[in-house]
């Protein structure tokens, strides 16, 4: 009770603009304008082929909704401070640079390369070093999964060095 | 009625249904919910009554599961076995682990067939009373399911509600289904047919887990030996069997409602058999009617979340919304018209979550040992693993890769909506009903030349909105009389 009592003094003391509940609002209003704007751009369609209400009301009400109750979160915050969530450790920004790395290389180099690359990084990061274990997950099983996936399900993965030499 | 069952592919489908349901229950992160998502590729392989029969036995056996962790090393498998937390693991401290899981199995059992028998009886009639729904009505209805879902969901309901209308928003990208005109695409064609269900499942599911649990590698989980799964005693009957009635009960009717079935309905199964219990003080200290409590509420509201997804189309819970989606990939529409043509398949459905309790109870018995050693695969061979899985499974639907950074993206986003409170359920059922707000609402003005007024005029259309603004306005009257 007193650790929570502590963590939301520690997010009161801070300045407005580093706070997560300013930080939540800020991002999904900036999101929500754009989104709104966005709107503005679709097609409208001729009032005799429209169908109750123009393809861009619909998504204008939500956004507009999403803004309204985004507001009545920040506001209602001020009374009630969120809880400060502890600082995010070094394998979580490592996951997400794991992320990164496995979009560039299915794009740039192969699919099943990615999920290699990837599943040996993740692993290493988080603590695994004995390289067969490595080997395991980087290796072997997303072999099983990518014949499992060719053979069962007949699915054709996207060309790239590695999955090349299987196919020809 | 049950004549398909006792085909043995179906069987063979049953059983590796409830075992791998197991798997995915006891692995804390995992469960039926993103287990439903990953397989939904593979169920193409099979035909659809196979298909959903996997997918219920998984939904059955992984709401179980996540009693055997949350009693062994006191962390749920699945939120649904929270509440199992309060009392299984101080009972198992004690040295009654086989005592615990014993209750749980049984408790669990007894809630899953009784929702079962909810589901027979009821689903007929829901559905029977669906024809007399028109698209005013089921506008109405959708927007009470959504307002449910964020009033008696776990955690803000003002969060929920801005969750289930991104959801909603989501299910608005790509080309508008009545005029063809395209929306959010910013000409990338990939989009103009919109987000499908399964990246966006699978990212907020299992990658967002996957993100959460690169957060906890420091964890250390406090293992409590078990011997062997015990029967409950007879007096460990006569206490518990009002509770697990009651429970059974309880989570029936939360399941029912769109929420997320068995999270709410085991909190609320608890606190109602601390409150009609004699040994109250008990409760949190290793309380066997605590343990039944929960364990039949959450079970219980297997059978009751498939109520509303067979016999209108709405589902009750997230696993049920991955359910759903595999009913539409397979081309069954759930509704009415279901009950009338394919009386069939529905009985095979109900058929399969019976036996698929009573082999949970089986393997749960002679087998929660072997279930609770999964535990110690560590995460950091698990999640890449579980990851590769997700990839492949993802791209498989479409063949696209454009799926795969899609699943990405919402893995990413998923981890930030549950650090700052949202939950990723209300996401989901508002993306799964999307497409039937807006299409309803659409078609409704249509028939009322364009008047908004015109829908108070429908009683059941109206009914649903005043249970809406009084399902909005329950969250706000519980907080002001506990302030009192």
């Amino acid at each position: 009770m007193n650790n929570v009592r502590n963590k939301k003094r520690a997010n009161k003391s801070l300045p407005f603009f580093f706070k997560d509940e300013f930080k939540v609002f800020f991002v999904i209003i900036f999101v929500s304008t754009i989104l709104l704007i966005t709107t503005f751009t679709f097609d409208k369609v001729p009032p005799i082929l429209n169908r109750g209400i123009q393809p861009a009301t619909f998504p204008k009400g939500l956004l507009v909704l999403i803004m309204f109750l985004t507001a009545v979160i920040y506001y209602l915050s001020f009374k009630n401070p969120w809880k400060k969530e502890k600082k995010l450790p070094k394998p979580f920004f490592l996951t997400i640079l794991s992320f990164i790395l496995f979009i560039i290389i299915s794009k740039t180099l192969d699919f099943f390369l990615a999920i290699s690359v990837l599943s040996i990084f993740v692993s290493y990061n988080w603590g695994e070093k004995r390289i067969f274990y490595l080997l395991l997950v980087g290796i072997l099983f997303p072999l099983v999964v990518f014949i499992f996936f060719e053979m069962i399900l007949g699915l054709r993965f996207p060309p790239g060095i590695i999955t090349n030499l299987y196919y020809y | 009625m049950m004549t398909p069952l006792f085909s043995s592919k179906l069987l063979i489908v049953l059983i590796f249904g409830t075992l791998f349901g197991l798997i995915l229950g006891v692995l804390p992160g995992l469960g039926p919910t993103t287990g439903g998502a990953l397989i939904l590729p593979f169920t193409m392989t099979l035909d659809p009554l196979s298909a959903i029969v996997l997918l219920t036995s998984i939904y059955c056996a992984g709401t179980y599961g996540g009693a055997i962790t949350a009693v062994l090393i006191n962390t749920p498998g699945t939120p649904a076995a929270a509440a199992t937390c309060l009392d299984g693991y101080p009972l198992a401290q004690k040295g009654e682990a086989g005592r615990a899981l014993g209750m749980a199995t049984v408790s669990s059992t007894v809630g899953g067939i009784f929702s079962v028998i909810v589901l027979v009886f009821f689903a007929p009639v829901l559905a029977q009373l669906a024809y007399e729904f028109g698209q005013p009505e089921y506008f109405a209805l959708a927007i009470f399911g959504l307002t449910m879902l964020a009033s008696i969901g776990e955690g803000s309901p003002i969060k929920n509600l801005i969750a289930g209308a991104f959801g909603i928003l989501i299910s608005t990208i790509g080309k508008d289904f009545m005029t063809s005109i395209d929306r959010f695409t910013y000409g990338i064609n990939e989009l103009s047919v919109g987000i499908g269900f399964i990246p966006v499942v699978v990212g907020l599911f299992a990658i967002s887990e996957m993100l959460t649990q690169s957060t906890l590698l420091d964890q250390v989980f406090k293992r409590v030996a078990l011997k062997a799964v015990k029967l409950p005693s007879l007096d460990d009957y006569k206490k518990t069997w009002k509770t697990i009635l009651r429970s059974s009960g309880i989570g029936s009717f939360i399941g029912v409602l769109p929420a997320e079935g068995g999270t709410v309905a085991s909190l609320i199964g608890y606190s109602e058999a601390k409150r009609f219990s004699k040994e109250p003080e008990e409760f949190g200290k290793g309380s066997i009617e605590g343990i039944a409590g929960a364990e039949a509420a959450n079970n219980a509201a297997t059978g009751g979340a498939m109520v509303p997804t067979l016999a209108l189309g709405i589902p009750g819970s997230a696993t049920t919304a991955v359910i759903l989606t595999g009913l539409i990939i397979h081309g069954v529409r759930p509704g009415p018209d279901l009950f009338r043509e394919q009386p069939d398949f529905l009985y095979g459905i109900f058929g399969a979550m019976l036996i698929a309790n009573v082999l949970f109870f089986i393997f749960g018995f002679f087998g929660a040992k072997l279930f609770a050693r999964i535990t110690l695969v560590p995460n950091k061979i698990l999640w890449p693993m579980i990851f590769a899985v997700s990839v492949c499974g993802t791209y498989s639907l479409s063949q696209s890769i454009i799926d795969v950074w899609i699943m990405l993206f919402f893995g990413v986003l998923g981890f930030f909506m549950r650090r700052f409170g949202f939950s990723v359920v209300p996401v989901i059922i508002g993306l799964i009903l999307g497409e039937l707000v807006e299409g309803t609402l659409r078609q409704s003005l249509v028939i009322f030349d364009g008047n908004w007024l015109m829908f108070l005029t429908r009683p059941i259309a109206l009914t649903f909105f005043i249970l809406s603004l009084i399902a909005l306005a329950f969250p706000l009257l519980r907080s002001k009389k506990q302030k009192k």
